[in-house]
């Protein structure tokens, strides 16, 4: 399959919001998606992201704001007339056609010539590997099968713009994974624009160009994958990106970029992300795997945490160890071998991997982080 | 993993004793709880229907005299009697118009009241009330407001609309009208029930794909109700087909709605002939499994499967 012709420039969403009789589940989303990239918007369930996507779609009407194509409006359009192409989280395949009809719906709708459809039908099952099933009802298929269909059905219309709503969401483990790789390489051969919901930040972190994080309908950060890792812009994102350790510390000092935090038994060097005063109470996160186990001779010292081993997780290459301090903070740690539940362990930590926040969400200033970003 | 199971399962069948054998193939001392049901069915459905059925192979003497055919002379008459055999016109002519438009106008409304909005639930309780009227408070009602001095005629005369009383009962439209009022909530019911089992998702689906809403529902909605449909239209079919009261007090019971129920009434008590009114009792109910076929003959081609929604 070629790249897509009826391709667009930008797609902006200007201040899109959404409210269901009072309630707002989206507010002031503003985006420009450039042609070919592939959006994440990832939040926890009920975050305003299903809302945004169908919006999107034209399968909710918007409250606020508009979404405009190379500066026309297509808000105003009913769904049918916008040619995106959408994957449902349970795939909403059509159960009395069978795979090469639903695959060849959209083609139909769009009144092309029988041969052409014949034609892309069967490239669209060649794409997800699915010629085998061509004449079995869905019902027949398995989960990841399904999927499949539901993704060959989107995108062999050559959307201007491909939606995907948790596509991923009802598969096991393994097949997820697989799924995973198949969007992925799909992404990079046909160069569909994409905007992938979904509430997994290792799902979005891998598959997207860019990720939207949202939280109570409302934009937290937008950013590449290495920024939202490396540099979440609250704790809240920071929580989300995989920081387990999220501890609520005091400022002792402040010099630059660092700050001497303490409590809890811990007292640290951290980076500030948000700007902290000495005696503020902060929020530090940090990573599993960014708390370092200190071998055994290292001597107590100003920037170690001591603490106790509670329960050890064989996760393969590593353990996962919850730890606890001497004054009763739970800490996630990463650790290569085996510690003993019981025993008592030196923490070190990267001032850099230490990251410090305000503990108020309020005043996160998306639009800028956005500006920063284009 | 799957040999394992079976192996497990045949060794087991060598030694489970007979009583955990009939269990797993569900012969169990809950069969008990079909007791009251088999004696119910056996007391009031089988013996009655098998006794009609031998009552329709003894005919009286003037039967067998004036149609011959023996034994058969009470089938004979059935198809050979005019005046009989018209009513089973007379009732299709009432029967299947007034399943269909049941049917018919329930999928647009169902359709409407998927949908939230204000007053839907009055909407909804104004729509099932029929159903709890019986037949002759129907009938009565209907006499009531559209007779030949019925309150519409009274409004219609004195407001100069028309001059001549509208003829709304006792002919085929008051029973059509009748059939109408009792059978629509049932095919609402049913119907929107069935609508409601199709996954909302997919007409999403289909609008994203690009389809208006006239190829949604041709393409999608309608292939996913139509089993609904048909079952729906038996069921207010039979409903109509046995239609008794109405035919009696809104109709016209000696010519345009002389239906077979109410032949088989007649042959019994003005008549005195039992062997008579079984026989039309018993050509009903195949009459009824003809068309029943007849539908379910079409059903048979259709997609049955899951729809997806919530059931």
């Amino acid at each position: 399959m070629t790249r897509s012709t009826n391709t667009f420039d930008t797609l902006e969403l200007k201040n899109v919001g959404r409210s269901f009789g009072g309630q707002n589940a989206l507010v002031d989303l503003n985006l420009t998606v450039r042609a070919g990239e592939f959006i994440a918007l990832l939040g926890p369930s009920g975050c305003g992201k299903s809302t945004a996507l169908n919006c999107l779609a034209g399968l909710l009407p918007l409250t606020h704001g508009e979404i405009l194509i190379d500066g026309k409006r297509i808000d105003v359009l009913p769904s049918e007339k916008r040619d995106f192409g959408m994957v449902f989280q349970n795939y909403a395949l059509f159960p009395h056609l069978s795979v090469e009809k639903n695959i060849a719906f959209g083609l139909q709708m769009r009144n092309l010539p029988r041969p052409e459809i014949a034609r892309r039908v069967a490239e669209g099952l060649a794409l997800v590997k699915l010629q085998e099933q061509a004449k079995k009802l869905p019902g027949q298929l398995s989960g990841g099968q399904q999927q499949r269909v539901a993704i060959a059905r989107a995108v062999v219309l050559e959307p201007r713009l491909v939606l995907m709503d948790e596509p991923l969401s009802n598969l096991d483990a393994k097949l997820r994974l697989e799924m995973r790789t198949e969007i992925r390489r799909l992404h990079q051969s046909l160069g569909l624009t994409t905007i992938y919901v979904t509430h997994d930040q290792e799902e979005a972190l891998s598959l997207a160009d860019r990720l939207v994080v949202l939280r109570e309908g409302r934009v937290q950060q937008v950013g590449t994958p290495e920024q939202l890792h490396d540099n979440p812009a609250n704790w809240h994102v920071a929580d989300f990106m995989g920081y387990r350790n999220i501890v609520d510390l005091e400022v002792e000092s402040v010099v630059g970029d660092l700050a001497r935090v303490s409590g809890r038994g811990i007292s640290i060097m951290a980076t500030l992300a948000q700007p902290a005063a000495v005696g503020d109470t902060v929020r530090v996160a940090i990573r599993p795997s960014d708390l370092v186990v200190a071998g055994p001779d290292t001597p107590p010292g100003r920037d170690t945490v001591q603490a106790t081993v509670n329960v050890v997780e064989y996760q393969g290459r590593e353990f996962a160890v919850e730890v606890t301090t001497t004054q009763g903070q739970n800490l996630f740690v990463h650790a290569y071998t085996a510690l003993v539940p019981g025993s008592t362990v030196q923490l070190t930590v990267d001032p850099s991997r230490a990251l410090v926040y305000r503990t108020s969400l309020d005043g996160v200033d998306a639009p800028r982080e956005l500006s920063a970003v284009r | 993993m799957m040999t394992s199971a079976t192996n497990t399962g045949s060794r087991a069948r060598g030694s489970a004793s007979l009583k955990h054998r009939l269990a797993e193939r569900g012969v169990d001392t809950k069969l008990l709880l079909l007791v009251p049901a088999i004696v119910f069915a056996l007391l009031l459905f089988v013996y009655p229907f098998a006794y009609g059925i031998g009552l329709t192979f003894q005919p009286l003497a003037a039967t067998q005299e004036q149609w011959g055919g023996g034994l058969f002379a009470n089938y004979v008459a059935f198809f050979r009697d005019a005046f009989i055999f018209d009513s089973v016109w007379i009732t299709l002519r009432l029967a299947l118009p007034a399943a269909l438009f049941n049917v018919l106008v329930s999928i647009p409304i169902a359709f409407k009241l998927r949908s939230k909005f204000r007053g839907k639930r009055m909407l909804q309780t104004l729509l099932v009330l029929p159903i709890t009227l019986g037949t002759v408070l129907t009938a009565q009602g209907l006499l009531i407001f559209a007779g030949r001095q019925g309150w519409l005629n009274r409004f219609l005369l004195e407001n100069g609309i028309i001059d001549q009383p509208l003829q709304l009962v006792n002919n085929y439209l008051g029973v059509m009208l009748s059939l109408i009022i009792s059978g629509f909530p049932f095919a609402y019911l049913l119907i929107s029930s069935y609508l409601s089992g199709i996954d909302p998702s997919l007409e999403a689906a289909a609008k994203t794909l690009g389809a208006n809403w006239k190829q949604r529902f041709r393409r999608i909605t309608l292939p996913l109700l139509a089993p609904g449909l048909a079952t729906t239209f038996i069921l207010t079919f039979v409903l109509a087909f046995s239609v008794f009261p109405s035919a009696r007090l809104v109709g016209d019971a000696s010519g345009e709605t002389r239906v077979l129920a109410l032949m088989a009434y007649r042959a019994f008590s003005e008549q005195l002939d039992y062997s008579m009114a079984s026989t039309i009792a018993i050509m009903m109910g195949v009459v009824e499994l003809i068309v029943i076929a007849f539908v379910f003959l079409g059903r048979s081609f259709l997609y049955k499967g899951s729809t997806g929604g919530k059931g």
